[in-house]
Formats: C-alpha cells, structure tokens, sequence
C-alpha cells in the first residue's frame, strides 16, 4: 500500500505539491490526469525518492520512503517506474539493460537473471530484440523494454510518468497494450497520463490534479464521466 | 649523389630517446588519467565543494610546463628527496594532464543524461554501481576522443623534459644535430618517428571507438 499524506514539495521558491494525500492500495490501478505543472510527475518521483519532499509523509508497505534511515535502494527493488524518456542504457544490448538490475541489485546469477530477463522481455513482444541495442529500436519498442526492465525486478508496484507522451502516435498503441496486460494480471500501478480514454478504461480510481492538489478523485465514471467540479469538465474538454 | 654523416648508430641513438618519449608519456598519462578521473568525477558530482580543487588545477593548466618543471626540479633539490629525473618528469606532466584530464572527465560525465542516471536509480542500482555499470561506461564514449587528443599532447610535451636534463627523441636529435650539422635531415627523421608514435595511438583509438560505434 502506498500511503500519501500532506505531502508538499518545492524547487526553490516553486512550490509543486501544495498537500496532496492519496492512498493506493495493493492491487488497485490509479490514474492522475491534469494539465502540466500541476506536480503529477514531480508525486511520482517522490514515491520512489528521486526526489525529496518538503513535509508530509510518504510510505510504502508502512516504508517512510523519506525518513533519514531508509534503504532507498531496497525500497526501489520494488516500486518499478516508467519514464516519458525511455532512458535505455545505451551502452548496453536490450538483454542486458534488462539483466543489469537483477544481476547487481538482487545478486542473480548470470542464468537466472537471464531467464527472467528472457521472460519479460517476451512478455513486452520483443523476444527478437534481446541482441540488439537499444538505438536500433523504435520508441514503442524502447519504451517496452523499459517497462520490462522494471518488470524483471518483480516489483510491488509500477509507477508510470507519462509512458506514451514522447512516443508517435502510431507507437502509442503498443505500450498501451502492455500496460493494460500489466493492469489485468493485477499489478498495483500509479499512471500519470494524458491518454484519457485509457485511464477510464484500467482505473479503478482517477485523480484529477490542479495547481498542485488533488482536485477531484473517484472512479473513472465519476471523474471522467461526470465530473463534479467545472475545472475537471474544462480540462477534460481541452484534451479530448 | 646525397651525402651525410648520420649512421645507424645515430639512428639507435635517436630510438633510444623515442623509448624514453613513450615511456614518460605512458607514465604521465596513467597518472594523469587516474588523476583526471578522481579530480573530473569530483567535480562533476560536488560542482561547488569542489570549486578549491578546480582552482589548483588551473594553476597547473594556466603556468607553462616549462616553468613548472623547472620550479619543480628546484623545489626537489632544495627539500632533498630522493627522485630520478625520469621520476620528476612523470609526476609535473602526469600532475599536467590530470589537469587537463579532469575537465576531460567532468565533460564526459556532465554529458550522461540525468534521466538515464534517474533510471538507473530508480531500478536500485546504488550510487557506485551507477557509476560504475552506467555512467562512466557512458562518458567515457564521450570523452574518449578528448583523451586521445591529450595524449598525443603530452607525447610532444615531453620534449621540455630535456631542460632538466632527460634525454628523450628531441633532446637526442639535437645532440645529433650539433655533432654532424645535419639539422633538415636529423629533425625530419625525428618528426617521422613522432608521427609514426602518433599513428600508431590515433589507429588503436578509432579502433576502439569504431567498436563503441558498432552499438549505437
């Protein structure tokens, strides 16, 4: 379970996380739609510890991710994410970017990291890709092994900052249709997204983010269907 | 017909320094490029804890070589220790390039995109297994040429070293030069076995990054 409780979180004098408290139980899929700025990526980053927080508290599976003592590094063994920039390593073949975590995080052996390696990666479809390196890839396909480079740690949890927003249209159908696959084997996943449609298909909940709060929460009818607050309905109408 | 003095013990002789050459820059770079690693990884991670250090490197890229071998030899002479000419050498150009090494560094690392460093973090990975597993792997395809590009520097630089009294390719030319007053002749030869040391690092680097290219 990730617990999110007044968090507020400034660069200099920017504040963008003004108090938002969410919490996203095990197995559920949440999605945090709203305009740029409004701090949705800057949460995520935040859940993990890439970035610090001014006050509030995050913790994951009871783990207060910024308290002074925590093992960030173990904490993030199981809290996967997805960045918009597919940051493939690209020093490193598609197999290796997606062994290099199991290997020198969880001590696999070289065989057994493979073969979880191997696995996801053909989960994601890219099982004729695992020699290749990554700028031989298209972004869709990046991206992919993106997300099963995540995968192969057996996370907990998979953050998703914008998975799609970099990608050609025509790219964005096939990590989509990873992430649904993920959703439905009930994976518990925090999506920060401009793909409504998507969102109201895989939620369970949907956060509406606005200057830095949670401006509406609910379930997908709710908040995408038939939002409660004129701000919601405006934003709603200015992507679709 | 053409007529000249230089025999093959002149050309030995002029081997002999060219040994030198190479020895004293191997030893100068493998200082400088430790140095330069420790120094640009430093500056590049503590940007502002390290703002002393950036100074005293600027001392060493801003004064002269010459100067800084000649004030070097006399600061040993006048605190005593016990160092071969050969030694004093590698340590003021090794402590010169690490000089120029640690911008060489710091660019290469600068030039690794954070995202992919976040990523990177993100998986677990601790801050030296970043280091090790992705971002210096990274930046040193970067700065690769600009090492390159120092070491042949530094195989010329040696050439100052014979102010202090090392016999190395230049020096013997000159000695050579003075005995049989052939100076096109010695120094065209002298700068063909300088060119042919060159050749041989500049081949051997585009091989390498020829195999980096290979990835991409």
């Amino acid at each position: 379970m990730i617990e999110i409780d007044k968090v507020h979180k400034s660069f200099g004098q920017l504040e963008v996380i003004k108090g938002v408290s969410l919490t996203v139980d095990k197995g559920e899929v949440v999605s945090i739609i709203g305009g740029s700025g409004s701090g949705k990526s800057t949460l995520l980053m935040c859940i993990n510890g890439l970035e610090s927080i001014q006050s509030g508290s995050i913790r994951v599976d009871g783990v207060e991710v910024h308290a002074p003592g925590t093992d960030l590094n173990r904490l993030r063994r199981k809290i996967g994410i997805v960045f918009q920039q597919w940051n493939a390593f690209p020093h490193l073949t598609v197999l290796e970017n997606v062994m290099l975590a199991p290997r020198k995080v969880l001590g696999k052996s070289k065989a057994e990291a493979e073969e979880v390696a191997v696995r996801q990666l053909k989960h994601v479809g890219l099982s004729d890709k695992l020699k290749v390196f990554p700028g031989k890839l298209s972004g869709g396909q990046q991206q992919r092994m993106a997300i099963a480079r995540a995968l192969a740690m057996s996370p907990d949890y998979m953050l998703f900052d914008e998975a799609t927003s970099a990608l050609d249209p025509q790219l964005v159908g096939e990590v989509l249709d990873t992430m649904r696959l993920l959703a439905e084997e009930g994976m518990t996943m925090i999506l920060v997204t401009h793909e409504i449609r998507f969102a109201r298909d895989v939620s369970d909940r949907v956060a509406f983010f606005r200057n830095g709060v949670v401006h509406e929460i609910g379930t997908p009818d709710q908040v995408i269907g038939n939002p409660q607050k004129p701000e919601t309905a405006d934003f709603l109408k200015s992507v679709n | 017909m053409f007529e000249t003095s230089f025999t093959w013990n002149d050309l030995k002789y002029m081997l002999e320094g060219a040994w030198i050459t190479i020895l004293l820059t191997i030893g100068a770079m493998f200082i400088g490029s430790l140095g330069g690693l420790v120094f640009g990884l430093l500056r590049a991670i503590f940007p502002r804890a390290s703002l002393p250090l950036a100074w005293v490197l600027d001392i060493f890229r801003s004064v002269p070589l010459l100067i800084q071998f000649v004030l070097f030899n006399a600061f040993k002479s006048i605190v005593g220790l016990d160092m071969s000419v050969f030694m004093v050498a590698c340590l003021v150009l090794g402590v010169y390039s690490a000089a120029y090494c640690a911008e060489i560094v710091r660019g290469g690392v600068l030039a690794v995109p954070l995202e992919v460093r976040r990523a990177s973090r993100s998986l677990g990975l601790t801050f030296m297994q970043d280091l090790r597993y992705i971002t210096l792997p990274l930046a040193t395809r970067v700065a690769f040429p600009g090492w390159l590009n120092l070491t042949l520097g530094v195989m010329k630089d040696t050439a100052l070293v014979m102010w202090i009294g090392l016999i190395e390719l230049l020096r013997a030319s000159q000695t050579i030069v003075t005995r049989i007053q052939e100076p096109l002749l010695v120094l065209c030869i002298a700068g063909l076995i300088y060119y042919i040391m060159s050749w041989v690092v500049s081949q051997v680097g585009a091989r390498i990054e020829k195999r980096w290219q290979q990835d991409d």
